[in-house]
């Protein structure tokens, strides 16, 4: 991308750059200081709504109308969470922009207390990532020794204490209502919404869930201002600095950032080098394994923001980009998802938990050359008995308790919908497989 | 044989449940606590835990039950964890895997027989750009090889 300066990854590579000194000579925590001394509640969540910041875990909400949701007048206390659980396949942001900036997360953190008026925050991290857990403790570690967290920060009156919080392996734990059960010392069991998180979240109380990379934005939002942010991007309604995760079957894989709208095949071709040994594309799921799969012929002129991918039939996401080329077995490729989507069911909802079962059981008589004729069919029903058809308007989940329903059955349906007649050779070709 | 924290993790756990508005929400860092402790979680740990945290036995075994990370049973020394998900799957996973049952003589799930080596398949690590990758313990190794992974074996001592 021409002229294109790194907002969320500038300091990337740099030594030190994780540090309180190296973040405090570039402007660290300037916007905190004034959003914490000079800015009320409302003045945050007004510049962060006109940023027009969409959540960067998946779904997109924009950020300061959730936090405007948080009751003002409730008495009970607020809490922030900043979900770094960071599993679904294909996303690989949240490890990056913790490594080497995990001052500008808790920046953003800082900010996005201040604005539902909550003084104790949590930063719940996937247990694998133990390296991670530690660089954010010594981040935490030097805020505390620094006045910008604990008692009076920044010389003000504001409270604010943040636990790093690890989860213990749990993809559904990514779900915020599962997020906020485990976090109370539970199994992460998803909760029917309403009431919702900003209700009744964390021990009943109002509770704010918000993703690494979205926290990531705020600092940059308060001190540019939300116009600048809306600025950035082929879209203002859906702008900003994003990082692209690409994976698969790429040259030089890895994290890129760019603005939203940035087209995929430039993501692909201009940055991640293109497909490997100048292999033929096949497939892209765009957005994390949950977003349904896109022939290789469906990625011209697409646009990478939450609209344009949702117009192309499947989701933005989290941006996670996983790319095959033509050597991939698609039938291979759905089995592995379906795999790891029947392992990460809670098991809550009888759809998900028997569904997933069943699509694996299938799927493994079809790897195994015992596949049948009407198995396609059978799999696009428990798809549809899961999560219903493809409809991507938001909010008309309805089967299952939490979204992960959907997070699996439209993936799963798109590969076998669109790559169809790779699932029919497997009934004659490979049945000595 | 019954279980109590070190003293340095006594006091890290009396830190933790000053920290939390409320007690069960220590029993994920109390639980990770007592596993770097001991290695892994028997009965008597988690009662102990559950004593400590004011809750039921059994609601602790629930909890713990419900997650990958705690385990229940001794490993050995070394955890080898193949991601297998889809990334990692595309970019020889299954090869690496295959490769370390035939090295280490055992199968996914197995340990060996002189307790060096724990070999299991897990699920998306979050680290799909470096693939394939496998957690040995606390650490990722990424971007490997076989050759690559005979060499990170041969020393782990
Ligand atoms: C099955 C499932 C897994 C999820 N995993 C994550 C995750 O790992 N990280 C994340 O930030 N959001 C994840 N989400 C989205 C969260 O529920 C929530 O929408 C998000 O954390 C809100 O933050 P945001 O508005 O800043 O995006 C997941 C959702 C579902 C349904
Ligand atoms: S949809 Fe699946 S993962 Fe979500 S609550 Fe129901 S069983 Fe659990
Ligand atoms: S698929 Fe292996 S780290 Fe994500």
């Amino acid at each position: 991308m021409t002229g294109y300066e790194p907002i969320l990854t500038k300091h990337l590579g740099q030594p030190g750059s994780a540090t309180l000194a190296y973040y405090l000579s570039n402007e660290g925590y300037k916007a905190a200081r004034s959003a914490v001394r000079d800015m009320d509640r409302s003045q945050i969540i007004q510049t962060v709504k006109e940023s027009g910041l969409q959540g960067r875990g998946g779904a997109g909400f924009p950020a300061g109308v959730k936090w405007s949701f948080i009751p003002q007048n409730s008495k009970k206390p607020k809490y922030l969470i900043n979900n770094a659980d960071e599993g679904e396949p294909g996303t690989f942001k949240d490890r990056l922009l913790i490594n080497h900036n995990p001052h500008q997360v808790i920046e953003g953190m800082i900010i996005a207390a201040k604005a539902i008026d909550c003084h104790l925050a949590f930063i719940y991290i996937r247990g694998e990532f133990v390296k991670e857990a530690r660089v954010l403790e010594t981040a935490l570690d030097e805020c505390y020794n620094n006045k910008i967290l604990g008692k009076g920060i920044f010389n003000s009156k504001y409270n604010l204490d943040i636990i790093v919080h690890r989860g213990a392996g749990a993809y559904i734990c990514g779900e915020e209502t599962g997020l906020i059960e485990s976090l109370e010392g539970k199994r992460g069991w998803p909760r029917i919404k309403p009431p919702f998180p900003a209700i009744e979240g964390y021990l009943g109380c109002p509770t704010v869930v918000n993703n690494v990379e979205t926290l990531a934005n705020v600092p940059h939002i308060i001190a540019n201002g939300g116009q600048w942010f809306r600025g950035i991007g082929a879209n203002p309604e859906s702008p900003g600095p994003k990082l692209y995760c690409v994976s698969g079957h790429v040259k030089k894989p890895g994290v890129y950032e760019g603005p939203c709208g940035t087209e995929l095949t430039t993501i692909i071709y201009d940055w991640a080098g293109g497909i490997r040994d100048d292999n033929k594309l096949k497939a892209v799921i765009p957005g994390g394994s949950s977003s349904p799969v896109l022939k290789a012929n469906e990625i011209d002129g697409l646009k990478m923001d939450f609209p344009s991918v949702q117009a192309a039939g499947s989701m933005f996401g989290s941006a996670g980009i996983i790319v095959m080329d033509e050597t991939t077995d698609m039938v291979q490729a759905c089995y592995n998802l379906a795999r790891f989507y029947a392992h990460e069911s809670c098991g809550q909802c009888t759809p998900c938990r028997e569904g997933t079962t069943w699509l694996i059981k299938i799927l493994d008589r079809f790897t195994k050359g015992q596949g049948r004729q009407e198995d396609i069919d059978l799999m696009l029903d428990v798809t549809d008995n899961i999560g219903g058809l493809i409809d991507l308007s938001y909010g008309s989940f309805g089967k299952t308790i939490c979204p992960f329903g959907e997070a699996v059955s439209w993936p799963v349906r798109a590969m076998v919908e669109k790559f169809r007649p790779e699932f029919e050779s497997y009934l004659t070709e490979k049945v000595t497989g | 044989m019954s279980f109590s924290f070190t003293t340095d993790r006594k006091k890290r756990f009396k830190a933790l449940l000053q920290s939390y508005p409320d007690k069960r929400s220590v029993a994920l860092p109390a639980l990770h606590l007592a596993q770097e402790q001991e290695g892994y979680l028997t009965r008597e740990t988690i009662e102990a835990l559950a004593h400590m945290l004011e809750l039921a036995p059994a609601d602790l075994m629930d909890t713990v039950s419900f997650y990958t990370m705690f385990r229940t049973r001794p490993t050995g020394k070394y955890l080898l964890q193949t991601c297998s998900t889809l990334a990692c799957s595309l970019n020889g996973a299954d090869q690496l895997t295959d490769h370390l049952q035939e090295k280490l003589h055992i199968k996914v799930g197995e340990t060996t027989p002189d307790g060096k080596f724990t070999l299991l398949k897990v699920e998306c690590l979050g680290s799909c750009g470096t693939a394939p990758v496998l957690r040995i313990n606390d650490d990722y190794h990424e971007k490997l090889t076989l050759g690559k992974v005979d060499r990170i074996l041969a020393k782990l001592k």
